[in-house]
């Protein structure tokens, strides 16, 4: 039994050292980093208590980019999940290029944020983009979709959509294929409709998949800045800023490594309320047995 | 007495020989530095560090960190875990913050003779500009340009402007980017007047150039203040919301650095506001004969000077540091400056590479190398004060939000001033 003990935290070793030295040591380190004042030169840094916290809330652009984030969060999160089970449910009927269309479906996904990125900044592109042509076809003008404050972040939001969806819709897919044939079939000699099929039986049985990709999701929404990076720099005026943008500017463009790690703290505090909501009280209610 | 001195003597040579046994064995130095535009220029610089190897037996190793922005941080984090390079290429206006940064040791601290005082003295003093701090020399001219205006000859000739006489004012500058707006009969814009760069990281240098045309400098020399609300400024600030709001002769809103050149190459923008290291760029992918010329000013030309210098870390051993400051007198001696200019574009660091065979050979050839230098005397230094990128930052948020129109040139402005005052405030030694 001992012996057991042993071995099986000698098995687990591995992987409980990348975590603590890799997870729970810098988000112990960041904790404590958030208390003191930004570290210049060899001087040690002198015990702030919670001051960064309140520089913190009185910077204008720390609050614009936890608002940008918070509706980022609301556009990407619905919309990338009904858009991928809308994929799936499609590419699951049996129909010709089946393969081609799931392909066609995973592909943005296959691609690395960073070229994504630069793709869509041609599409952007004002009078000769892509979207600026076809809308040209129409009669309609120029829109400088990246350089005005008011559809840069909707921008944003398209981008992060046509690249999560489809990674979102091979969950939903696999989820499809496992599930059992007789289910449909003694459906329909119950005279059930296709939409009563899929409300009643093929959604609840998706929630234990719907809620593991909401939580990649919410992670996704708060984690996934490199189009920002690549497209706007958080411009124009803050309108694309978002909270991991801001700390990542903070601490590396300004080297405010205090006010970064208070900052990173606030987005700890904010995942870690979502996940807590997502499995305390969602998961209870996804098991559908 | 004499005995005394003799030891002395004898204990001063024990001390000093690890010293020059050290110096001896400097054997590699690693530098980093950014590759803005790939390819080429890598190969242009591994050829300077392997015949600087076979003159001096020291290996230099480049490292290519990334762009501007990337080196910086890549060198400062680096740097601050313990394992950074001797030397890098750095922002020229970066001085101030490197320097808070403690981990810079100044030139005059490794050690200049008579010899390298006059080096230094070669060099172009608006490229110098951005040097100097705490009555010290911090870095040497390396990778230097001046902002001017490519523009598309045919387009000129096209809208009924004459190709050889570039506007040299503001008023002239409106007028002419008027003639060459092209719109189709729907009204929708099928050429641009001219652009300039408005994103982060850019927008401070189109505006720094926009100030001293109006012959207004944004930052004393200490970098401690900043001069934003001055009547003058914020005239630049309106005439470059005035170029899409009142003359229509630029898109709304901000226009991307990325996007320039396509626009121009495109035939999409007929002038372009650019750095003078874009000319090998556009010498090679252009299909339409095009121009250089200086920026237009309120009365007349001026300009702003940018790109990046030496700046050599106090981590390095006293050793590698002279070795390394070694290495920049070499690179940057006329014959090599001129080369390096003739293969970029970059304007090279002194008047005296200018006077070398392969530098008139190469501007017989290609005119345009010859025109950024000219506008040297009107250029300024870059902004350049404590707390550098935060600075950056807090114009470019209120440059865009002028020229995205929800405020006025003076409210910009003025908040410019109040939150910089606010970042420097503590830099401010009365």
């Amino acid at each position: 039994m001992r012996r057991e003990t042993v071995c099986a935290y000698l098995l687990l070793l591995p992987a409980l050292v990348l975590l603590a030295a890799f997870t729970h040591w810098p988000t112990a380190a960041t904790l404590i980093d958030s208390l003191f004042a930004t570290q210049h030169g060899s001087r040690p840094a002198p015990f702030v208590g919670l001051a960064n916290y309140l520089d913190l809330i009185d910077d204008p652009v720390f609050w614009q980019a936890l608002r940008n984030n918070v509706w980022y969060a609301i556009a990407t999160i619905p919309t990338s999940i009904v858009l991928a089970l809308l994929m799936a449910l499609a590419v699951n009927e049996a129909l010709p290029g089946r393969a081609l269309l799931r392909m066609a479906y995973f592909l943005p996904t296959m691609l690395p944020m960073i070229a994504v990125a630069n793709i869509w900044t041609f599409f952007y592109t004002p009078d000769y983009g892509l979207f600026d042509s076809i809308i040209a076809l129409f009669g309609g003008g120029r829109h400088n979709w990246l350089g005005d404050a008011s559809t840069a972040l909707p921008a944003m939001v398209i981008v992060a959509v046509w690249k999560e969806a489809g990674f979102f819709m091979i969950f939903y897919l696999a989820a499809l294929q496992t599930m059992p044939t007789d289910l449909r079939e003694a459906a329909a000699l119950e005279g059930s409709s296709r939409w009563n099929f899929l409300r009643r039986v093929t959604l609840p049985l998706l929630m234990p998949t719907t809620l593991f990709v909401l939580v990649n999701a919410v992670i996704n929404a708060f984690r996934v800045i490199d189009h920002i990076i690549v497209m706007t720099r958080g411009g124009p005026d803050n309108a694309t800023t978002l909270l991991l943008f801001y700390v990542y500017e903070t601490g590396f463009r300004f080297w405010d490594t205090a006010t970064a790690a208070s900052a990173t703290v606030v987005l700890l505090f904010i995942m870690a309320l979502t996940a807590a909501f997502q499995f305390g009280v969602l998961g209870r209610r996804v098991h559908y047995r | 007495m004499l005995q005394r001195r003799s030891l002395l003597a004898a204990t001063t040579a024990v001390l000093a020989a690890p010293a020059i046994a050290r110096a001896q064995t400097v054997q590699k130095l690693t530098f980093y530095y950014p590759v803005a535009v790939g390819g080429p220029i890598a190969a242009i610089i591994d050829g300077y560090c392997k015949a600087f190897q076979q003159e001096t037996g020291i290996v230099v190793e480049p490292v290519y960190a990334g762009d501007y922005s990337q080196t910086l941080i890549k060198a400062l984090t680096a740097i601050k875990s313990g394992a950074g390079p001797q030397f890098s290429v750095l922002w020229a206006s970066e001085i101030h913050s490197l320097v808070d940064q403690d981990i810079l040791v100044a030139l005059d601290d490794i050690g200049l003779d008579a010899d390298a005082k006059r080096w230094l003295d070669g060099f172009y003093p608006a490229f110098m500009a951005n040097s100097h701090a705490e009555g010290k020399t911090w870095s040497v001219p390396f990778q230097r340009s001046t902002a001017v205006f490519y523009y598309n000859r045919s387009a000129f000739a096209d809208a009924g402007l004459d190709p050889d006489k570039f506007p040299t004012t503001w008023a002239g500058l409106a007028t002419a980017a008027g003639k060459l707006t092209k719109r189709d009969p729907s009204g929708r814009v099928t050429r641009w007047g001219v652009k300039m760069a408005g994103d982060l990281g850019n927008a401070q240098w189109t505006f720094g150039a926009f100030a001293n045309q109006a012959e207004q400098i944004l930052m004393n020399q200490a970098g401690t203040e900043v001069y934003f609300n001055q009547p003058k400024t914020i005239e630049a600030m309106a005439f470059w919301r005035s170029l899409s709001a009142d003359h229509h002769v630029t898109p709304e809103g901000v226009s991307n650095w990325p996007q320039l050149s396509p626009d121009f190459l495109e035939g999409n923008t007929a002038i372009i506001q650019f750095t003078t290291g874009g000319l090998s760029n556009f010498l090679d992918k252009a299909k339409f004969p095009f121009g250089m010329a200086g920026l237009a000013g309120k009365n007349s030309p001026h300009t702003v000077v940018g790109g990046a210098n030496m700046y050599f870390f106090r981590s390095a051993s006293p050793a590698e540091r002279i070795a390394s400051l070694r290495f920049a007198r070499w690179v940057s001696a006329p014959e090599r400056a001129a080369d390096w200019s003739a293969h970029t574009g970059y304007i090279a660091t002194s008047p005296a590479a200018y006077e070398t065979q392969i530098m008139k050979d190469h501007i017989a050839k290609v005119p345009a190398a010859g025109v950024g230098r000219t506008f040297l005397p009107v250029a300024t230094g870059e902004l350049s004060v404590h707390e550098n990128q935060r600075v950056y930052k807090i114009l470019t948020d209120n440059i865009q939000a002028c020229l995205n129109g929800s405020k006025t040139p003076a409210q910009a402005m003025g908040d410019a001033q109040s939150e910089s005052d606010r970042i420097l405030k503590p830099y401010k030694r009365t």
